[in-house]
């Protein structure tokens, strides 16, 4: 793709999230932009595994642990500290903090892709059953009870930072999300246009050559997965605003699964992909909640196996080169990882 | 010949085990500055194996290499590249999804930023004559050009030890002969080990050759004098 | 002295339970280089088979030892002819398209059987060593265990059949090259993994209740424990189930059965981290 379609593209693309952040509140009722800014935080979610995944080559099973981790950090530090601006950046940064270091054992281990899936899967696992079993009331951290499988059902919310008493609204909390979302889309945006995003591709095309040509892939690994990390903390931070309740089920399989669906559904190596995935594989969960014949996860599972035989590059790509077939030969796309021996 | 340099690059009693199978049997080596060596040997004689122990992609069983005086030996590829060591591997590696141009600036970008690297980037292009090929990704182009790439990526780099893995495979004669002249102008301002088999290309070449055979160094001696010597002879036809 | 024997008897029951979850998988992964995630769900349709026999009227044992491997691996013949086949070679995408399967299975049987608990009882009574009571049940997957293992390491390495398997997981070209398919032999062993499942599934069934999903109970641990074994069938299963299984019994005797599980998950992280092609891929790297 020409260096002037790809501009045009970004200039629609900012021009649409303004126009939604923007006009949408003008035009919906309440319930209708609560549930959108649901859409636009597991949008924000599905960006983190769609950087770490479609830029960095690394196949996350556990992308959840983040997310599970900024919520319940968030919960916790607001209890504590009884405002929000602190506990939301801790949010961001326990989060991504965690992901440095269990990237760093990773790949400073030099653990094959086939293990690395593993080692995530576990991780979230360890998470899960830990989160799960602090219901006892001596799970405590400072004033905030963890709940274990009941979760934390209440906590104070995002407010206006440096005034406790401003709770945002709703509709304030809408305008926040899909700011965060754009502000993250195209940070991330940026951050691929750099020397480091370049490398991280080099990266994910050819590891051995990267590493010959003097730069340390463990090192650039490591730290798009603490990117990918805190982006997802951010995610979780967000989603325990948006209903006030926290619960080990976001650090659930079924949730990284869910993650891992939006973005190959989406379409990899592209950072709009994630984001269609994510509302379209929400809609269609909301859809389906609707009735009662067919089962949420029976889909997504057909959706899931139909797309890694059928469509393994996802919508985006797909769609993308369908617009620009005439004019150039595409690019090629990133293939999920190596294939481990 | 000219007169050459203090050694540059050197292993001590190198040993490199596969299993049961000694690939690289207790060699010492030793190369001195602004040197052109060809290490050269049948298939399986190891040479390969040595090249990896140096570009640290394998971590040798035993033994010692010394990098301008420095033990490597163990280090990951990145660090050995980042003393100044520009490494070219057997088939062609690249960054397949990307452009030539993006090639030599991810080059480039080690030591330079902004816009000297893309004044360097545009240098070496037309250097290496890939003008009409910089937009166009690498995926898409023929073998010899790869080859091309890639050697101008090594160059990109600033090196003053190069290291080639079979340079001239897979290439057409008029190719091979554009190579050699590439890489003698590259020997005049840095050091080169070259491995390969193809005895054209080292007739070609004309300088200081290695043989292995069996995992250890067979003779170590001017082209010349090893292309006349019965025991290479007996290894490269009786093999 | 009862108690080191009622110590002793629950320690290789979690050895043997872990060895008999992780069979199935261990075949596939170790066969064929396949990551079954649906694996938790192969056991879990083996459970259901299982309890529906008997609800039907059909013997305990028939039920749980014949029914459910037949059912489990007929599911396991067409799962492979409808989407493994196309991925060999493709372990990550391997993994991706049965963790979806996972998911499909999960929410077909919840809708065919609704999101209730499910259980058939033990058909065996304790007995009691000293002031202890032993679970008679347990003895039964002790030995069915042991027995399942024993047979896999027979058929491995006395048969034509493990000989020609062994074979195609050596080099695929190389079988084909003497005359058999090695789309066959996949085929078989892929079924003949998922009928192992369904056993497992159906002698495990009595002793919990059963949901749809059931099978994220069994994944993570048979993952674990495969991965974590390494390539080698039989070697690497009992290595880490006997680590693991030890390990998370006497934690969990030591403390709460959720310190046993994260003792697990903890040991299987720096046992990967430390021997990252499992314990088979480092020691006994000779064995099936």
């Amino acid at each position: 793709m020409a260096p002037s379609d790809r501009r045009n593209r970004h200039i629609l693309v900012a021009a649409l999230g303004m126009l939604i952040l923007v006009g949408l509140p003008l035009v919906v009722d309440l319930i209708t932009l609560l549930e959108v800014s649901i859409y636009i935080v597991y949008a924000i979610l599905a960006l983190s595994l769609g950087f770490i995944w479609g830029y960095g080559g690394i196949l996350c099973f556990g992308q959840a642990a983040f997310f599970g981790l900024g919520a319940y950090t968030y919960a916790v530090a607001a209890i504590n500290v009884g405002e929000s601006t602190g506990p939301f950046l801790l949010a961001i940064v326990l989060p991504g903090a965690f992901a440095f270091l269990l990237g760093a054992m990773m790949f400073y281990g030099r653990i094959s892709d086939v293990y690395m899936g593993v080692m995530t899967l576990v991780v979230t696992l360890i998470l899960f059953k830990f989160i799960n079993s602090t219901a006892n009331e001596t799970w405590v951290v400072g004033t905030a009870r963890l709940g274990g499988f009941n979760g934390i059902p209440s906590f104070p919310t995002l407010n206006i930072p440096g005034d406790p008493g401003a709770v945002l609204d709703p509709e304030q909390f809408f305008y926040v999300a899909m700011a965060f979302l754009i502000g993250v889309y195209f940070l991330l945006h940026w951050l691929m246009t750099t020397h480091f995003g370049r490398v991280v591709v080099a990266i994910r095309e050819n590891e051995t050559r990267a590493e010959l040509l003097g730069y340390d892939v463990r090192l650039y690994k490591t730290a798009v997965f603490a990117i990918g990390g805190a982006v997802g903390g951010l995610a979780g931070a967000l989603f325990a605003n948006w209903g006030n309740f926290v619960s080990p089920g976001l650090f659930g399989l079924a949730q990284s699964a869910t993650i891992i669906i939006w973005v190959i559904v989406g379409g990899l190596g592209t950072l709009l992909g994630p984001v269609i995935g994510a509302v379209l594989i929400q809609y269609i969960t909301t859809l389906l909640g609707q009735q009662g014949v067919i089962n949420n996860a029976f889909v997504l599972g057909a959706i899931l196996v139909l797309f890694v035989l059928l469509l393994p590059k996802g919508l985006a790509p797909a769609i993308m080169q369908i617009v620009t077939r005439r004019r150039r030969p595409v690019r090629s796309k990133p293939q999920r990882g190596g294939h481990g021996s | 010949m000219a007169v050459k340099g203090a050694v540059v690059l050197e292993t001590r009693a190198l040993s490199m085990r596969f299993g049961g199978v000694v690939a690289v049997d207790n060699v010492d080596f030793e190369l001195r500055e602004g040197e052109l060596r060809c290490l050269i040997g049948p298939n399986g004689a190891g040479k390969s194996t040595f090249f990896k122990c140096l570009t640290g992609q394998l971590t040798p069983s035993a033994g010692e290499v010394l990098i301008a005086d420095k033990p490597v030996a163990g280090l990951p590829p990145c660090r050995i590249a980042d003393a100044g060591i520009g490494v070219k591997t057997q088939t062609p590696s690249l960054f397949n999804g990307l452009t030539v141009r993006e090639h030599l600036a991810l080059a480039v970008e080690r030591h330079h930023r902004g816009a000297e690297a893309a004044a360097r980037v545009t240098e070496l292009t037309e250097r290496f004559a890939l003008g009409d090929l910089s937009a166009r990704i690498v995926g898409e182009l023929a073998h010899g050009q790869r080859q091309q790439v890639e050697i101008a990526m090594v160059v990109a780099a600033d090196p003053w030890l190069v290291l080639l893995d079979e340079p001239a495979a897979g290439m057409t004669h008029d190719e091979v002969e554009r190579m050699v002249v590439l890489i003698r102008e590259i020997n005049r301002h840095t050091t080169m080990i070259i491995v390969e088999h193809d005895m054209q290309f080292i007739r070609m070449i004309g300088d200081q050759v290695t043989v292995f055979h069996q995992g250890a160094i067979l003779i170590e001696d001017h082209v010349d004098v090893v292309l006349s010597d019965a025991r290479v002879r007996e290894v490269y036809l009786g093999a | 002295m009862d108690f080191v024997s009622v110590v002793i008897i629950e320690v290789l029951y979690a050895i043997a339970s872990l060895a008999l979850i992780s069979a199935g998988l261990a075949v596939v992964f170790g066969m064929m280089r396949v990551i079954n995630l649906a694996h938790g769900e192969f056991l879990m349709i083996g459970g259901y088979a299982a309890i529906v026999s008997v609800q039907a009227g059909i013997n305990i044992y028939i039920a749980m030892l014949v029914v459910a491997p037949l059912v489990v691996g007929l599911l396991g013949l067409i799962v492979e002819r409808c989407v493994i086949q196309f991925l060999y070679g493709r372990m990550l995408d391997t993994m991706l398209a049965t963790w979806g399967l996972s998911l499909l299975l999960t929410g077909a049987v919840t809708m065919i059987f609704g999101n209730t608990t499910t259980g058939i009882s033990t058909p065996i009574g304790g007995f009691s060593i000293g002031a202890y009571q032993v679970s008679g049940y347990n003895i039964f997957i002790l030995v069915a265990g042991a027995a399942l293992m024993a047979a896999i390491f027979l058929v491995l390495k006395t048969t034509r059949l493990g000989l020609v398997a062994r074979g195609a997981m050596q080099s695929a070209e190389m079988t084909s090259g003497l005359g058999h398919n090695p789309k066959r032999i996949y085929m078989a062993t892929f079924t003949i993994g998922a009928a192992l499942s369904g056993l497992a599934g159906g002698i495990l069934a009595p002793l919990t209740g059963l949901t749809p999903t059931s099978g994220g109970l069994y994944v993570a641990k048979a993952f674990i424990t495969v991965i974590s074994g390494g390539a080698a069938v039989v070697t690497g299963t009992l290595s880490s189930a006997g680590l693991f299984g030890a390990l998370t019994q006497l934690t969990m005797l030591a403390s709460t059965p959720v310190w046993g599980d994260v003792a697990m998950l903890f040991a299987a992280i720096v046992l990967l981290r430390l021997l990252p092609r499992g314990i088979t891929g480092r020691f006994f790297t000779r064995q099936v």
